[in-house]
């Protein structure tokens, strides 16, 4: 097999084509704590995102993405993970995926392979354009997490420039 | 409706002949031969051009207008020779109306930059059109930011044409600008701009036309259309990327202040002053891109000898072909005129279930080079209701059998994703 095939086929792995059929997460949540948009302009991908927070606990996480299939898997795997975790572990966890995604290190005290089918993204890495659209959902989270700690109000946010840092 | 033997006795352009000028046409993508349908974004280059511009550096580089000698004069003549071409391809203006710039978006930045802020205010209304691309948008934004005048757009109806009733009404007295692409880079849409620009003018409005998409593939006269201002880029016509121009009648250029300035753009410097040298030179700032500039003529010469008509008239049967290709798959959307009297070898459009992106990446996998994306057309695109579309575009290279790989793509990668 050519060996870009074999590189499409490892990011479009089953597992991925499998969540972006049937994306997890998407369901309205009861009054959220945070609410926050995201998108790549340049994609046309766009995620909203709503957490109910129980101190600094995810209790519950709903969110509803349009755009490519890595960008609507990435959420619907954030989804599967997310609840019941606290805001620092999900800071964590979103550093060790740009990690893994960029540089192919995983700073952090994290096992990515322990969580849900995260790890299987690691294919997007051979394809450099379409890494913002794997952290989408993810700056989405994080930023929306660090304004509410910060008491602040809700912007959308684009992984335009910070996914290649 | 033409007899058949009046089709056989028009030169018919040999797309497969042609391609054999087109060096790149035979390489291959991730072990697929290159399919090339991405020609609205930029467009291949003949062996003749870039022999052009390598010979221009191998045999004759130096700088132009200033130098007394030879390849100094030598240089010029390549740079000037350019110029000529052109004011004769735009139906025979003068050549120092043509003035080159950076590509179609330096030209009408050129415009707003310096005719609109010096004539524009406040009352004023500016009318573009709902299918604009960026280039053609985002300086009429920044000018309306900067002098308080209103922006306007004519619409679009539901087969992507304008909606010439709408024309008659945006189009008032207090109207001092009417800015319109010639053809879509999204729809493939080719307006009327003779009719819109009538309109315009009897308003006392100037008209100034995006001719990006529709120079290449088709023969244009400025004055028959009615435009004061004209703006196209040679790279999407076989020239070099960084070359471009603005036409705009002598009046309102002679009338319109530089916005660059520097050397070769002024006739007298003192410490404290400075005069401007004569169009087109006065919006010539700068050493340009000699290079680039004296290898389009060779981009032209090739179009000459193919012959326009010759290239509409292919683009014309390829476009149906594709068109009648992509209406048989039922799992597909189109967007844009239906008809190819109205529209050009650029086609949108949306496989259900698979979004352009992903759709891109499976046909770059098959060699397949297609656009995706908002095309510098936000506003438009979001008006589709999308925010992405997947975009393929021909020019004279483009064969009915490159639509046949496309087609059969297009299945696979429903396969791919879908089941």
């Amino acid at each position: 097999m050519h060996n870009h095939d074999h590189q499409l086929d490892e990011m479009y792995r089953d597992i991925i084509l499998d969540h972006y059929r049937s994306p997890r997460g998407r369901k309205d949540v009861s009054d959220p704590t945070v609410v926050n948009e995201g998108m790549n302009p340049s994609c046309g991908d766009e995620i909203e995102l709503k957490v109910r927070l129980a101190g600094d606990k995810v209790e519950e996480l709903g969110l509803h993405c349009a755009g490519c299939a890595i960008s609507v898997a990435s959420g619907s795997m954030l989804s599967e993970i997310a609840e019941g975790r606290t805001i620092g572990e999900l800071k964590r966890i979103a550093a060790a995926v740009k990690g893994m995604l960029t540089t192919g290190e995983v700073q952090e005290d994290v096992d990515l392979d322990e969580l849900s089918d995260i790890e299987v993204l690691e294919g997007v890495r051979q394809f450099p354009v379409r890494i913002k659209c794997a952290l989408l959902a993810w700056v989405t989270l994080i930023e929306g997490l660090e304004r509410y700690e910060n008491g602040e109000t809700v912007k959308p946010s684009t992984t335009e420039e910070s996914a290649i840092a | 409706m033409e007899s058949a033997t009046h089709t056989m006795l028009k030169e018919r352009l040999d797309s497969r002949k042609i391609r054999h000028d087109f060096p790149i046409l035979s390489r291959s993508v991730h072990g697929h031969p290159l399919v090339y349908l991405d020609n609205a974004a930029t467009t291949q280059k003949p062996i003749s051009v870039i022999e052009a511009e390598r010979d221009y550096y191998l045999l004759a580089n130096a700088n132009v207008h200033r130098g007394i000698h030879s390849l100094a004069e030598e240089a010029t003549g390549a740079y000037e020779a350019t110029r000529d071409r052109i004011a004769a391809w735009l139906g025979g203006v003068a050549r120092e109306e043509v003035i080159f710039t950076r590509g179609t978006t330096e030209a009408i930045n050129l415009v707003a930059s310096s005719w609109g802020v010096a004539n524009l205010k406040k009352s004023d209304r500016i009318v573009l059109t709902q299918m604009e691309h960026h280039a053609n948008l985002v300086p009429w934004i920044q000018l309306a930011e900067r002098t308080g005048v209103e922006l306007v757009y004519l619409p679009i109806d539901s087969s992507g044409r304008l909606d010439l009733a709408a024309a008659d009404s945006l189009i008032t007295p207090a109207t001092r600008l009417v800015a319109m692409t010639q053809m879509s880079n999204v729809l493939g849409t080719i307006n009327p701009v003779e009719q819109i620009a009538e309109l315009a003018h009897r308003q006392g409005a100037l008209v100034l036309v995006d001719g990006a998409q529709s120079i290449p593939h088709m023969p244009v006269d400025v004055n028959a259309i009615g435009a004061d201002f004209f703006a196209f880029s040679g790279h999407k016509m076989l020239g070099p990327t960084g070359t471009g121009a603005l036409w705009g009648r002598r009046e309102l250029l002679e009338a319109m202040e530089p916005v660059q300035f520097g050397g070769e753009m002024i006739s007298l410097v003192r410490w404290d002053r400075a005069t401007w040298a004569e169009i087109p030179y006065k919006f010539e700032a700068g050493t340009p891109n000699i290079a680039g500039v004296a290898a389009w003529s060779a981009a032209f010469a090739y179009l000459e000898s193919v012959g326009m008509d010759a290239v509409l008239e292919h683009e014309h049967t390829w476009t149906e072909y594709l068109l009648a290709r992509l209406t048989e798959l039922p799992f597909l959307q189109i967007f844009g005129p239906d008809d190819v009297k109205d529209r050009g070898a650029v086609v949108s459009f949306e496989v259900d279930g698979i979004h352009p992106h992903d759709l891109a990446q499976y046909l770059d996998s098959r060699g397949v080079a297609v656009r995706a994306g908002h095309h510098c057309a936000q506003p438009l695109i979001r008006l589709l209701g999308r925010t992405a579309t997947t975009r393929v575009s021909g020019y004279l290279y483009s064969t009915e059998s490159e639509v046949d790989i496309l087609i059969d793509s297009l299945q696979a990668a429903r396969r791919y994703f879908v089941g």
